[in-house]
């Protein structure tokens, strides 16, 4: 994504365009959404009509007062409006760059894979799903699809963001490609799975943009909140002025109180803070998770991430580096240690995979053995296969294997060898190391075991004792045995391991956990993964991964990075606690409101009350115009921080609630005595208000 | 000085110490647990159900309850205000008294089913012995059965998980009244009777003073009429139940209904007990101590905070009762202090702290007359209702105000810890949130819709006995008593009028049954909810800092929709004091 860590500030273009829609979001039915809002958007109507009427004699209050009043509650409304569309200009830039990418094109229809030169075009907005289609290299793909035959390198970048090609092709985990994206090397068919407007950049355009953004339901229950209390103080300054005329019937003088100055009271108290923030907030939290390349389904996946208190984690990848390393060898069997190395590394010296390499840097380090050219020496590599589950070569009629202790077991018991009870002691000592041992044989004999250790990564220890602070209890899961797989959990600092994980036992642990009231977090990118995600509360699937599983998931990660699901939490409860924080703040504000406000009322009828003008403000209008302008200017002001959400700590609930409490809490209680207080005497010394 | 502190510090052990062991007591009942009167009740009981046809194992959803709750209040409504119309011709009437106006019956069938028991009468020259008892008194009990048979709805559905069920609230209304209710307010009875309150049915009795009284323009007075009926009956579930619609005009102040220091420590400790005791079945009955102690502690130092202020306020006076210096209102070698409108037999310490007592409470019986407290003291026990009656508040309607501002307050403060909210590990989402609002709100746009009317109506100032500042306080305390469903009134403030009637009737309706079934929902809906998992990331809601949230939260919510109103009231008079 284009738009990665640019403040949306610095992008002039984007404010402009801001600006332009916070005047376009004046419409009612725009302002009908945040009913907040309208109320303000109906004061500033009534205040206008109020202005007007004064012009003609008809006035309950200066003129000049009724007028900055009016203005004021406008520009209320004109941030509300700004805070929004600045939020949603990022996701509109986002939006516009895959429009770019996404454009009608050419595509080749084929009846059947056997039938590749039998290539109808047709526009790709007309396939439908189950077509067939070929892409060339250079053409970009027509639709979202399953490889059905052939392989090739797909530039993704137009998704992603990340412009090294990936290969994708047919069968396996690598099959799904995406509308939008190109072709660079070789072909491909591919078969239709989404039809026009549907499709995962369609998707991808309308939740970046927030067209498709729906309330959520936690927003909806503080919306809730919000219109309660305000409707609470729409009576109490109706029933204010009711007060009003009876105290001062009782006084025998005339009501003090005029409607501009109650309607100012009103907008005052009401949670405008909060309510221009809202939807602000919620957009800036699903553009944070686009920018870390995460696309949400919907916004309520971003909120149950902050819930979520299991986190199940791969390990290759996000607990180990993704590849085990060779890190000893230990002769059995009376066998020398330089002979097992050197049988180790001729073993490897063909197998490119990172573990065998591993095997060659580690004999040339300890024994200084060097590369050997296979061709001269007629060695002939035996691949790993999932059959014999043992790979090595074969050369000058020796032959040299390694692999799984019980696959060697049986290799060399076969041919006549003896599994020692030796080999057998140091296989079961790697293992509870948490390491795999690879047995070498050569000639059907054993000859000792490669240490092959998983390099858990750095920080990861760290950073599940933070999670685990924060109540998240995470999960490895690995394919590994028991054993080893308790060894790497305890080095890790994981909470708990799901060894030899296979599908069902995933989906089964998810439930389990599920039944006692937990909140679960996974990952996964193959389809046998789909059932489990489909059953998480989160579920992340890999970009990489496989349409069924891109379905299952309620979030995508285009990076297709495993360590993602844990800045997802993050981003989750980022989310939640500004929307909290802001809220608190806003109803914290009203005290300092009340205090600047209900003395200027009310001092002409009891001048006793005057002792509550701690702020010792000017005069009644300076109080109300410095109230409603503190009111206006705190949305700007918190703008930067609805967008970038308040700080995020991985420590306990009750510290966090503390931390938040004292700052936003207090800090709302106190900042607009001095703010207000502060605006009273600019009024004052600008001769604004006499 | 001390002697006075004590004095306050003892009422408050005493209140806890009995309530612990009821808390208990109740849990057990309403788990049908075996408990000491198990024995003689059981037989009781079963009985009951075989006669009215109850299927006591039914457990009824959220709706149907509802309705049993509005059916049973509607025909307890009917019955009392026919009784008031018709008393004329009903028995038990020795002093032949009439049948009430339609807006009084209305104003006190509604006050009595509704547990507020405003009264815009005196007993003892308005109703019938008939009325009293067996309209009155039976809603002493029931109405505030009611109410904890609903709390006990919302302990429930924190409890159950996935369920549908919440009890049956015939089963619950016959436990309360057979378990708690009755057993408690016959040792109240017996104690009263035991000091001196009537308990028969004869005439009203003329007796001959025994030191004749000469008024100012010279009439000797020699005799008086001392009203008689079956009074302690009445004043036992009156304090027990947060009833306190007074058997006399004068209520508790009333030396036949509060005859001795004895009786009056017996009635002001029965008037919070069973609230108090109610924190303690919560956390029993959720099977978590820590909960209970949390709620009890956060009404407790509220209650502490009223009571504090009223004290410090009518014991220091004000400038005007000094006299500049001419009057002795220190507290050395006399009680000092402001005695205006209270009995000399109670003095400072016993008035306040009744009059503490009885607004947390959403009780609204007097031992003194609150118009004549200081503004500030005044203000506190207007306050208190203000709040929502959530200081321990009515018999269980207190407490599921409480837990319904316990959600808001897990609601803000849950999604500053980042997650989405939930209480008692039940998620709080849109429809528990509607919910909860109307239960914590339904009692300020009551007060403030009432009060802001009546300001606006030419002859309710012809109901003040006071101008000014003050007059407009014994207004809004008229609405907040009947917001708060408490009853208790600021003496001198006529409210036996179409207009106030009505009004006041309606306000009460509408804070007790919108709370109480906006409660019932919020259960239906939290009992099917799953059970959310404890861990370090959970909001925890036992510990100091919840507990000053909660306080936080109730106060910010009574303070944001008060103050403009208090400032026009006792505020505006303490100041008008000062100068």
């Amino acid at each position: 994504m284009s738009t990665k860590n640019k403040s949306a500030f610095s992008n002039k273009k984007m404010v402009w365009r801001a600006i332009k829609d916070s005047f376009k979001k004046l419409n009612p039915k725009t302002q009908l959404q945040n009913p907040v809002m309208f109320l303000v958007y109906i004061s500033a109507l009534l205040t206008t009509a109020l202005a007007v009427l004064a012009f003609f004699g008809i006035r309950d209050a200066n003129t000049g007062f009724i007028i900055a009043v009016a203005v004021i509650l406008w520009f209320t409304v004109l941030f509300a409006n700004f805070a929004e569309a600045i939020a949603e200009g990022r996701g509109k830039a986002q939006a516009d760059s895959l429009r770019a990418a996404k454009k009608d094109v050419q595509a080749h229809k084929i009846p059947s894979i056997d039938k590749k030169d039998m290539v109808t075009d047709i526009s790709s907005a007309n396939l439908v799903k189950g077509d067939l289609v070929i892409v060339h290299a250079g053409e970009q793909i027509p639709a979202d699809g399953e490889v059905v035959d052939g392989a090739a390198s797909v530039d993704e970048s137009a998704i992603t963001g990340e412009s090294a090609p990936v290969i994708r092709e047919s069968g396996g985990d690598r099959s799904a490609v995406t509308g939008g994206t190109t072709v660079i090397s070789d072909w491909l068919i591919v078969q239709v799975t989404s039809e026009a407007g549907e499709s995962f950049l369609d998707k991808m355009i309308a939740m970046v943009e927030g067209a498709a953004r729906k309330k959520t339901p936690n927003e909806i229950a503080l919306q809730i909140l919000l219109v309660a209390l305000s409707i609470i103080f729409l009576l109490v300054t109706v029933s204010l002025y009711a007060y009003s005329v009876f105290s001062a019937n009782q006084a025998g003088i005339v009501n003090p109180t005029s409607v501009t100055a109650l309607v100012a009271l009103l907008v005052c108290l009401a949670p405008t803070t909060i309510g221009a923030l809202l939807s602000a907030i919620g957009i800036a939290g699903m553009s944070r998770l686009n920018q870390a390349n995460v696309l949400a389904m919907s916004g309520r996946a971003i909120e149950a991430a902050g819930d979520v208190d299991i986190l199940m984690l791969d390990k290759t990848g996000t607990i180990t580096l993704g590849n085990r390393q060779a890190c000893d060898f230990i002769p059995v069997d009376g066998c020398n240690k330089e002979e097992l190395a050197d049988a180790a590394q001729l073993s490897s010296l063909a197998d490119e995979t990172p573990e065998g390499r591993s095997v060659v840097v580690l004999a040339k380090e300890q024994f200084g053995i060097r590369g050997r050219n296979m061709g001269e020496m007629q060695i002939e590599f035996v691949p790993f296969t999932a059959k014999t589950r043992m790979s090595g070569v074969n050369f000058q009629g020796n032959e040299i294997r390694k692999g799984a202790a019980d696959a060697m077991k049986a290799y060399v018991e076969e041919g006549g060898g003896k599994y020692s009870d030796e080999c057998d002691t140091v296989v079961k000592k790697i293992a509870n190391l948490g390491g795999t041992p690879l047995v070498v044989a050569k000639n059907h004999k054993i000859l000792g075991v490669i240490h092959l250790k998983d390099i858990i990564k750095q920080g990861v220890k760290e950073k599940f004792a933070d999670l685990r602070k924060m109540g998240i209890k995470t999960i490895m899961i690995t394919g590994d045995n028991p054993l080893t797989a308790a060894a790497i959990a305890a080095e890790a600092g994981v909470d708990d391991f799901l060894a030899e994980a296979t599908p069902e036992s995933k989906l089964q642990m998810i439930r389990s956990f599920q039944s006692q009231g937990h909140l679960v977090a996974m990952t996964g990118d193959g389809t046998n993964d789909a059932p489990a995600l489909a059953q998480a509360d989160v579920a992340v699937a890999m970009n990489t991964g496989t349409q069924a599983a891109k379905e299952a998931g309620n979030m995508v990660d285009l990076d297709s990075s495993p360590t993602k699901l844990i800045d997802i939490v993050r981003i989750g409860k980022q989310l939640l606690m500004t929307r909290g924080s802001l809220t608190t703040f806003s109803i914290a504000n009203d005290i300092a409101k009340y205090f600047a406000i209900i003395p200027a009322l009310f001092m002409g009828l009891y001048p006793g009350l005057a002792a509550l003008n701690i702020m010792n403000l000017h005069s009644a209008e300076s109080a109300i115009l410095s109230a409603v302008i503190y009111n206006a200017l705190i949305i700007v002001a918190l703008i930067p921080l609805a967008l970038k959400g308040v700080k995020y700590r991985e420590v306990p609930a009750s510290k966090l609630l503390s931390r938040n409490l004292l700052v936003y809490g207090l800090g709302g209680i106190i900042a607009p005595f001095i703010a207000v207080k502060v605006i009273d005497v600019v009024l004052v010394a600008t001769g604004l208000v006499v | 000085m001390t002697n006075t502190i004590l004095q306050y510090v003892l009422y408050l052990v005493i209140l806890v110490v009995l309530a612990i062991p009821l808390g208990n007591y109740i849990g057990k009942v309403m788990n049908g647990e075996r408990v000491f009167l198990s024995r003689i009740l059981i037989p009781c009981e079963n009985a009951m159900y075989r006669l009215l046809h109850v299927d006591k194992e039914e457990s009824m959803g959220w709706k149907k309850y509802a309705a049993c709750v509005l059916l049973f209040s509607g025909f307890g409504f009917i019955l009392l205000f026919l009784f008031h119309l018709l008393q004329g011709a009903l028995p038990l009437n020795p002093e032949g008294l009439p049948g009430t106006s339609w807006h009084l019956a209305f104003n006190t069938t509604s006050s009595f089913v509704t547990n507020t028991n405003w009264q815009a009468y005196s007993g003892e020259s308005t109703l019938s012995y008939f009325t009293q008892m067996m309209g009155l008194t039976v809603q002493n009990f029931v109405s505030a059965a009611t109410g904890i048979a609903v709390l006990f709805v919302l302990i429930r559905a924190f409890t159950k998980v996935q369920e549908k069920g919440l009890g049956n609230f015939w089963v619950d209304m016959t436990r309360i009244n057979l378990y708690v209710m009755i057993p408690i307010c016959l040792v109240i009875t017996i104690g009263l009777v035991w000091q001196g309150v009537p308990q028969n049915f004869n005439a009203y009795e003329t007796v001959t003073l025994v030191e004749p009284i000469t008024l100012e323009d010279g009439t000797v007075i020699t005799e008086q009429i001392v009203p008689m009926g079956p009074a302690a009956s009445q004043i036992a579930p009156k304090q027990a139940g947060t009833n306190g619609g007074g058997f006399f005009g004068v209520n508790s102040a009333h030396p036949l209904e509060n005859p001795t220091p004895f009786s009056n420590l017996l009635e002001m400790i029965s008037l919070l007990l069973i609230p108090v005791a109610l924190c303690f079945t919560f956390g029993r009955n959720i099977k978590d101590k820590k909960q209970g102690r949390a709620i009890f502690i956060a009404m407790f130092f509220m209650l502490v905070l009223a009571l504090g202020i009223i004290a410090v306020c009518e014991q220091s006076a004000t400038p005007q009762l000094a006299q500049n210096g001419a009057v002795d209102i220190s507290m050395i070698d006399q009680a000092g202090g402001n005695m205006e409108g209270k009995e000399t037999r109670f003095g400072i310490a016993t008035s306040s702290t009744w009059a503490a007592f009885t607004t947390a409470a959403s009780n609204g019986s007097v031992n003194s007359m609150h118009d004549s407290y200081t503004p500030l003291g005044g203000m506190i026990t207007m306050l208190q209702m203000q709040l929502g009656e959530v200081i321990f508040g009515g018999v269980g309607c207190g407490l599921y105000g409480m837990l319904a501002f316990a959600i808001l307050a897990v609601f803000i403060a849950g999604l500053m810890v980042g997650r989405t909210p939930e209480y008692l590990g039940k998620k709080i989402e849109p429809y528990e949130m509607k919910m909860a609002v109307m239960v914590c709100l339904a009692t300020p746009v009551g007060i403030l819709i009432g009060s802001g009317l009546a300001s606006l109506v030419p002859e309710v100032a012809n109901s003040l006995n006071n101008a000014g500042a003050h007059g407009f306080s014994e207004l809004l305390y008229a609405y907040s008593s009947a917001g708060g469903n408490n009853g208790s009134a600021f003496a001198g403030f006529n409210a036996n009028t179409v207009f106030l009637n009505v009004t006041i009737g309606l306000v009460m309706l509408f804070v007790r049954f919108v709370p109480m079934i906006a409660t019932l929902a919020i259960a239906g809906s939290l009992v099917q909810k799953k059970k959310v998992a404890v861990s370090a990331g959970t909001l925890p809601t036992h510990n100091a800092l919840f507990i000053g949230l909660l306080i936080f939260v109730v106060l910010l919510v009574g303070a944001l929709s008060f103050f403009p109103a208090l400032a026009l009231g006792p505020i505006a008079e303490y100041f008008q004091m000062l100068i």
